[in-house]
């Protein structure tokens, strides 16, 4: 590879050729501030839109400072990053993004994270000259069931552009008019819920202000928790004990399982659940309709339609309703655990504790903010009432308790409740990119074949890479496995699909890139990949450290199928834990 | 979700694939479409840039960017009679704006407005390259140099 020297501060550096100066910069330590770019690495997501003009350099012997995020180094060049021209620059630019944005940050709901405020402070800005007479552009808010959208807050970063375009290929939300009146929105100018957003969320994630925001339902569960005629339940997602810990100022990747339980029982919840167990129902529905389809398909059956796609992410699930409708019966018809969840703990776990549905609060804490939306969607209800009342998300949660004068960090380790807390490591990995799909082995082999599997950490399934594939041997039968995070690649695969062209027998999507751990609802990363990884390897800390790694060796399992379901697919569990998935494609209507 | 429901006419659909087609539904082309849209239909309703977004494969939503971003493109049709005023430097230093005003006046428009009768839309750009003839405006094909607001009346009553 050739490779360039140049200096930078006075320090020399060799880089690849075409490194950008940012990069070369962050390779001697040095750390140029930007606000629009952002770089996942390792899962190839960049925004370079050279837009924020925060991060330029003076380049010696050219007239102009040159942006470092989108300026490539040359050989021998000599660059500064903190003249007094260049601080000059960085600091007027600063001041004009600041003249134009509100200055209620004290009540701002991004403030304490937000990157723009950070910057100033970062900058020392101390005075926004010309604010009184400035002119600051307005626009509507948009209140979506899972989104806020404050454009009167957005600097026109375009990382929500890029999550939205390039990496999720989902297309809701562009720049639009020019000048004072430029805006990122969905087509027409239309409120979010009428675009083609699928909430998976990751527009949020990377959003540096507060311009793009979730839907707070904490004040909803405050109420219900306080109603004394109202049962509260909580189911929590296998992503959120390995997130929380970050917004109490835990190292990212540590797991906070048993702290997490004991701060909702101090919330006051009545029953502390845990949405694993339902991921290990959701193996045994899902394990269950693969095998069947994929027998009929040995045997020649043709209705019997090979891949089966995993159903647990309801952005995914978002995603094919609007842009695969023609493949809708293809993904496995299993509601996602959160649903599962509901549904069991509305009938089976009512009964139980002789509780009217209705007078039964389940509540969610999920990583993900299309779970707000899914949640509301009238095929999860019953007579008006929902199956999930409300969902929300990791940072809520981790607001909630800050309020509650709760510090995480100090708690004992609680423990799960019986019935719906037990869970296996194959419940846990649902988090993760690979793990719906490495559950799912780990059930259906043992199902299929009828022997013991001699091992559990299928590390070929495993990591960061977009798409992924592996064979994995079905005691002489060879299951070819498919794997999707994020979006766009999701595309990929099912545009094989659609063609006729996939090999797959089964194919796993999440949304989010990483999967569940990088969810629109988790502590924000503000673009260190890192901190996925971190939560990647807690979630398989989790999953080895369980005594049981199998969903069918769940006892409240086998025992709620005993007791209550009959067994996986029987017709009460189609009745409960089975939906169907609807045509949201756009119709042109002709007019004769 | 989306939910908003698209009308158009066949022989519309038919026209817009068409001219998509003749681009070889290259959605780099994007914006040569829809500059042959809007010479046939006169504007880019939401509806045609929804017909483009299937044949093009591009995102309605960066569509409707493009189309937001460059003053040619119009979502509001035009007027039989469409009047622009020039607002370039050289007009608008010799009182294009007094012109434009007189204008908004007598028509009871806005710039990006049509008349009820659909007979006059009123809309400004940046420089005809005349603007020697400042200040200058145009009226379908028709200009008019040195206009002052006193003109703008006589103008309209050309077109009645």
């Amino acid at each position: 590879m050739e490779t360039i020297k140049l200096t930078i501060d006075t320090k020399e550096v060799e880089v690849p050729k075409g490194t950008t100066i940012n990069k070369a910069a962050k390779k001697l330590g040095i750390d140029i501030p930007t606000l629009c770019y952002m770089e996942l690495k390792d899962m190839n997501i960049e925004n370079k839109p050279g837009g924020c003009r925060l991060c330029v350099v003076e380049v010696q012997k050219r007239r102009n400072l040159a942006p470092s995020c989108s300026t490539n180094c040359e050989e021998g060049m000599v660059i500064l990053t903190h003249t007094p021209r260049v601080l000059n620059a960085r600091r007027t630019v600063m001041e004009f993004i600041l003249s134009d944005h509100p200055k209620d940050c004290l009540v701002c709901p991004k403030s304490g994270n937000c990157e723009l405020q950070s910057m100033a402070h970062r900058l020392g800005i101390r005075d926004i000259p010309g604010q009184e007479y400035a002119e600051m552009s307005t626009y509507r808010k948009d209140f979506s069931p899972s989104i806020i959208r404050d454009l009167d807050k957005c600097i026109m970063c375009r990382r929500c552009e890029t999550m939205c375009n390039t990496v999720q290929t989902v297309g809701a939300l562009s720049a639009v008019n020019r000048g004072f009146m430029a805006a990122v929105a969905p087509a027409f100018e239309q409120n979010l819920e009428f675009s083609t957003c699928t909430y998976c969320g990751q527009c949020v994630a990377v959003c540096p202000t507060g311009a793009l925001t979730e839907v707070n339902h904490v004040p909803n569960v405050l109420r219900a928790l306080a109603d004394p005629t109202k049962t509260v339940i909580v189911q929590t997602a296998p992503a959120v004990r390995a997130a929380l810990g970050e917004m109490f100022g835990m190292k990212p990747g540590t797991l906070v399982t048993g702290k997490m339980v004991t701060a909702l029982r101090s919330l006051g919840f009545n029953y502390i659940f845990d949405t694993d167990f339902a991921a290990d129902l959701t193996i045994m529905e899902e394990g269950t309709e693969f095998l069947d389809r994929l027998n009929r398909h040995l045997k020649g059956d043709k209705t019997a339609r090979m891949p089966i796609l995993t159903s647990c992410c309801p952005g995914w699930v978002n995603f094919f309703e609007e842009y695969f409708p023609d493949l809708k019966d293809v993904p496995s018809t299993s509601k996602s655990p959160q649903q599962m969840f509901g549904a069991i703990a509305k009938t089976y776990f009512a009964d139980k504790i002789k509780v009217d549905r209705k007078d039964l609060v389940v509540v969610s804490i999920m990583p993900c903010l299309a779970k707000k939306y899914e949640c509301q969607r009238e095929e999860f209800s019953t007579d008006g009432n929902r199956d999930v009342d409300f969902s929300i998300s990791t940072r809520e949660l981790g607001e909630f308790i800050k309020q509650a004068n709760i510090d995480l960090n100090n708690l004992e380790e609680g423990e799960f409740d019986d019935p719906m807390g037990e869970s296996t490591g194959a419940g846990v990995i649902f988090g993760t990119t690979g793990g719906v799909i490495e559950a799912a082995v780990r059930t259906a082999y043992e199902l299929q074949t009828g022997k013991k599997l001699e091992r559990l950490d299928f590390t070929e399934l495993r990591g960061l890479k977009g798409v992924r594939s592996a064979t994995i041997d079905f005691d002489g039968l060879p299951i070819n496995i498919g794997i999707a995070h994020g979006l766009g690649n999701a595309r990929k695969l099912l545009d094989d699909v659609r063609a006729g062209k996939s090999q797959f027998h089964a194919i796993e999507v999440m949304a989010c890139p990483g999967g569940c751990i990088g969810g629109g609802g988790q502590p924000l990363h503000h673009g260190n990949s890192e901190i996925i990884k971190a939560r990647a390897a807690a979630i398989y800390a989790e999953d080895k450290s369980k005594p049981l790694r199998k969903s069918h060796e769940n006892p409240f399992i086998i025992k709620l199928y005993k007791e209550f379901l009959d067994k996986p697919n029987s017709e009460k569990a189609h009745h409960l834990l089975h939906t169907k998935y609807f045509d949201k494609k756009k119709k042109i209507i002709v007019k004769q | 979700m989306s939910s908003i429901k698209i009308e158009l006419r066949n022989e519309d659909v038919a026209k817009i694939k068409e001219i998509c087609t003749s681009f070889n539904n290259d959605p780099q082309e994007l914006i040569n479409v829809l500059h042959s849209c809007q010479e046939h239909f006169g504007y880019l309703p939401a509806e045609v840039q929804e017909v483009i977004s299937g044949e093009l494969v591009v995102p309605v939503a960066k569509i409707y960017g493009v189309v937001t971003f460059y003053s040619f493109f119009t979502m509001t049709p035009k007027g039989k009679h469409p009047i622009s005023i020039c607002l370039g430097t050289a007009c608008y230093v010799r009182g294009a704006e007094k012109v434009l005003e007189e204008f908004k006046k007598e028509l009871g428009l806005n710039v990006g407005q049509v008349t009820k009768d659909n007979k006059f839309s009123l809309s400004s750009l940046r420089c005809v390259g005349a603007c020697g003839l400042a200040p200058v405006v145009l009226v379908g094909d028709k200009t008019y140099g040195r206009v002052a607001p006193d003109d703008v009346r006589n103008i309209i009553k050309e077109y009645d």
